[in-house]
């Protein structure tokens, strides 16, 4: 009895300590397994990184359901966790497709059937990583990026100001906005650049955050519909007699009251 | 007994593993989209959604609920391996069958004797290590080395560096282990065996007594340790059904009897021969 009672036990021992090693090698290759490239992008609605690891089955769906066919599932080798669905915005966008059939075709909801309106998916955020060889920052009409966002006027604008290099021209400057910008990739796949200057970062690398105890005093003041600590001042020029100021007009001569 | 019937159940069951592949080949191929995904989840004719319960569990053990159509699937495809035992996945589903046979043939002809030796219990301690992972990682993290979603995905999506895994299991089991990988470390067979305890469609040594101990069944079979009960047990009242869940119902036993000791047949077989009957019966 005491024989098989210790048998029994080492048995049970030897299989513990063995599997045990092989879960342990597992479980140190899934965390850097956790970790997404920064050029690896998630099709709409996926959870962050590590809610999505434990969500997707790696089924695959979504990249069949995609009509651009932008998605692939990762191979083993490749710097995303196998077998889970990514793109990569250089060699092909997300079309942004109004119906989101790589969502619909999620059988676990790894990606977010919630999310029905894809312009408020979040696939990462554009920034222009690199103005030194941003051809509109340099001053030259570019703005290839701005004419591919599909959210135009919202999640990409040109900012005008004034080229101080030749003194008479304007800097028309992209800027990301990320209240609107859906990390679909446009941008970064048709910048003409051979390396582009404006790229797709996961959110979590591209996004400030301000903190908590932050108050915009401008916002503030718009809230309230006034300022929130001293009366606006006004403000008073000291102009030489007969002559005014107007914002926008400049400087005048005093009207005939 | 000619060729085509001594291989009968093989046969079958190769062409339902090709057949199988087949259907899912069909789309990425020649954009016939019977059937989408692969044996983690597949979507046939989108209606009928399949998921694999284990790679489900353990999604589910990381932390994520899964939505509907996940788990319609995989109460379809419980239901379906309750009713004709869980391993039969194994022999006739699961593409790693054909290259494990093949390196057990391979074994056989080189006369490969010895080598590693573990207990076939180790899956379920396997299985059970992936769950704890899963767990504690907080994702699917066996899939990251499954080699059987390595070579099903792998021929659908692209193989990357996965063939390595799936040739690594081939040479394991020619060298290192007799019927290795799924007789003694698959955590997923292990997983679809305990939906096989109570399975109705079962192989039966309905003609026991017809057994002259050539052994041939027990050579061929790859859970070996499933036979004997059933065969040879009738004295002590045990039915001819084959008991053990780890049965992959491949039907190699009855192809190789010279007796034709084996059919298959329900949990509830009786033994053919009446004197056979009347003696488990009456025990």
């Amino acid at each position: 009895m005491i024989a098989t009672r210790r048998q029994f036990l080492l048995d049970a021992a030897r299989m513990a300590c063995g599997t045990g090693l092989l879960g342990l090698a597992l479980g140190f290759h899934a965390k850097p397994a956790q970790a997404l490239p920064p050029t690896a992008l998630r099709p709409p609605g996926a959870a962050a990184e590590a809610g999505f690891l434990g969500a997707c089955i790696r089924c695959g769906l979504c990249v069949r359901d995609c009509p651009p066919q932008i998605l692939s599932l990762a191979t083993p080798g490749q710097p995303v966790a196998t077998g889970t669905p990514y793109f990569i915005a250089r060699g092909g966008a997300c079309e942004m497709c109004e119906n989101i059939p790589c969502v619909k075709a999620c059988p676990t909801g790894a990606l977010d059937h919630q999310l029905i309106d894809i312009a408020k998916a979040r696939m990462g955020l554009a920034v222009l990583v690199d103005p030194e060889t941003c051809l509109s920052v340099l001053g030259m009409r570019c703005e290839v990026c701005y004419r591919a966002c599909p959210l135009i006027d919202k999640a990409l604008t040109l900012e005008p100001r004034h080229n101080e290099r030749t003194g008479r021209h304007a800097i028309f400057q992209p800027v990301v906005h990320s209240d609107a910008c859906t990390g679909c990739g446009k941008c970064e796949a048709d910048c003409v650049l051979p390396t582009p200057a404006i790229r797709v970062l996961p959110l979590a690398l591209a996004k400030g955050r301000l903190g908590e105890h932050y108050q915009l005093g401008w916002e503030e003041q718009k809230k309230a519909g006034h300022s929130l600590v001293a009366p606006d001042a006004e403000h008073r020029y000291n102009l030489p007699q007969g002559i005014e100021y107007e914002n926008g007009k400049g400087l005048s001569e005093e009207s005939p009251r | 007994m000619s060729p085509l019937r001594a291989h009968r159940w093989l046969l079958l069951r190769r062409s339902s593993q090709l057949a199988i592949l087949a259907l899912f080949l069909a789309g990425p191929w020649f954009g016939v989209w019977i059937v989408k995904g692969n044996l983690n989840f597949s979507y046939t004719l989108d209606t009928l959604p399949l998921t694999d319960p284990y790679v489900l569990l353990q999604s589910a053990l990381a932390g994520h609920l899964p939505a509907d159509r996940a788990l319609i699937g995989a109460a379809v495809v419980v239901a379906f391996y309750l009713l004709v035992g869980g391993r039969s996945y194994c022999a006739w589903v699961c593409p790693m069958n054909a290259v494990t046979d093949l390196a057990a043939r391979l074994r056989g002809r080189l006369g490969i004797k010895g080598g590693a030796h573990v207990s076939r219990s180790v899956r379920f301690w396997v299985f059970g290590a992936t769950l704890l992972v899963a767990l504690a990682s907080g994702s699917v993290a066996w899939e990251l080395v499954n080699p059987v979603s390595m070579l099903h995905r792998g021929l659908f999506f692209g193989f990357g560096l996965g063939w390595t895994i799936v040739l690594a299991v081939f040479l394991f089991d020619v060298f290192v282990m007799s019927r290795g990988w799924c007789g003694r470390l698959c955590p997923v067979g292990a997983a679809y065996s305990l939906l096989g305890h109570a399975r109705l469609l079962r192989v039966a040594a309905v003609r026991r007594d017809a057994c002259d101990d050539c052994n041939d069944c027990f050579v061929v079979c790859p859970e070996p340790g499933v036979i004997h009960a059933p065969l040879k047990g009738g004295a002590r009242g045990i039915g001819p059904a084959i008991a053990s869940a780890q049965c992959t119902n491949c039907g190699r036993c009855i192809d190789v009897c010279p007796k034709d000791v084996f059919a298959f047949g329900s949990r509830f077989a009786h033994p053919s021969t009446p004197a056979d009957a009347t003696q488990a019966h009456a025990q």
